[in-house]
């Protein structure tokens, strides 16, 4: 792999943990979100 | 959205799919997000017009597990075509033909989404959705991708199926019960499907015929295509109107279905009986391809613009 291939695949990994991070972090408060009203019903 | 990411060289696109990671916008890119919009939009209005109240959390989720659904196998659809998709101009720079992925990222990826999303309806809503959330995927992924659009030139017909799940599924979520209505807003978007989709066919090139997918008007040609508008588009004005004759809705709803099948019916009689000419603009077509979205989308709204009538006690 040649620098510029290593830089551009370091990005995209980078990138694509952030989104998988974000991701992860909007289902931990949805989770959240679904018990409370859950709960809440019961 | 075929377009998210900047087109690599066919030449050197299978050795950088397999040197580096694919792109998140090109996993985006894999949900057909464009075809998502009627999706959403449609599921949202199941989930408006249905009877009895959803939490706003509850009703968010699942209008998100239907998107993934439909984005996950969305995602099963490009894996098993990209080959086909490698071959036609339109599909030539998705993910998958244009070498930014590998093609078992995109099965997994589509399986993984397709997954969550059933787990998803299931957990926060309830099974019976979530049963139909699967069978839709199944149904589009492998009954439709799989089986059926590359063996019948009514593939149109059976795909049309997988696009009318959303407000039956959206529906289901608040009543938990399958009534006619939502049956009923699965046969619409059924029986639109097809004079939709071959409006559009009889007037842009396809390349479907290079790869074999025996679309329509390519198998039985024209006058055939034309005639099985006219015919679908009949067969959709009872469909669009019985939510209101079978006192389902109100009169906002009854009288919009009827001013805008009308409409419909006018715009497909001209598109029935006439043949292409040499330099043909295809006028008549391209006027019932783009009213027939506009149909769509202001039949749906109209559905909900009833039901938020009837409950603040506007109409009986």
């Amino acid at each position: 792999m040649t620098p510029e291939e290593e830089t551009e695949y370091r990005r995209r990994q980078k990138s694509r943990n952030l989104v998988v991070a974000g991701t992860l972090l909007f289902f931990v408060v949805l989770f959240y979100a679904i018990t409370i009203v859950r709960i809440g019903d019961g | 959205m075929d377009t998210a990411s900047p087109p690599i060289s066919p030449t050197s696109a299978a050795a950088t799919a397999a040197a580096l990671p694919a792109e998140w916008r090109d996993f985006f890119a894999l949900t057909k997000p464009r075809v998502m919009t009627l999706v959403i939009f449609t599921a949202i209005c199941g989930v408006l017009a249905a009877p009895g109240s959803i939490h706003p959390v509850l009703g968010f989720t699942a209008i998100l597990a239907i998107s993934m659904g439909a984005g996950g196998s969305a995602a099963l659809n490009q894996w098993w075509e990209a080959d086909i998709d490698k071959g036609m101009k339109r599909t030539m720079n998705r993910p998958l033909p244009a070498g930014r992925m590998r093609r078992e990222d995109a099965r997994d990826f589509g399986i993984f989404l397709s997954a969550v999303s059933v787990c998803l309806m299931g957990v926060a809503i309830g099974w019976l959705a979530a049963a139909l959330l699967l069978g839709a995927i199944i149904y589009y992924a492998v009954i439709y991708t799989m089986w059926l659009k590359p063996r019948t030139p009514q593939n149109i017909v059976i795909g049309g199926g997988a696009g009318a799940f959303p407000p039956l599924i959206g529906w289901i979520a608040v009543t938990g019960e399958i009534t006619a209505m939502p049956v009923l807003l699965f046969a619409i978007i059924f029986f639109w499907t097809p004079p939709h989709f071959w409006a559009l066919a009889l007037f842009v090139q396809s390349d479907y015929a290079k790869v074999g997918i025996p679309m329509l008007p390519v198998v039985a040609g024209e006058k055939v295509t034309r005639r099985q508008i006219m015919f679908y588009t009949l067969l959709l004005t009872p469909v669009a109107i019985a939510p209101w004759a079978i006192g389902g809705t109100g009169w906002i709803y009854g009288s919009v279905a009827v001013v805008l099948s009308a409409l419909f019916i006018a715009l497909a009689v001209p598109v029935a009986t006439r043949m292409k000419a040499a330099d043909d603009k295809m006028l008549p077509e391209k006027r019932l391809f783009k009213y027939s979205i506009v149909y769509l989308f202001v039949l749906f709204a109209a559905l909900v613009a009833d039901r938020v009538a009837a409950y603040q006690g506007w109409i009986a």
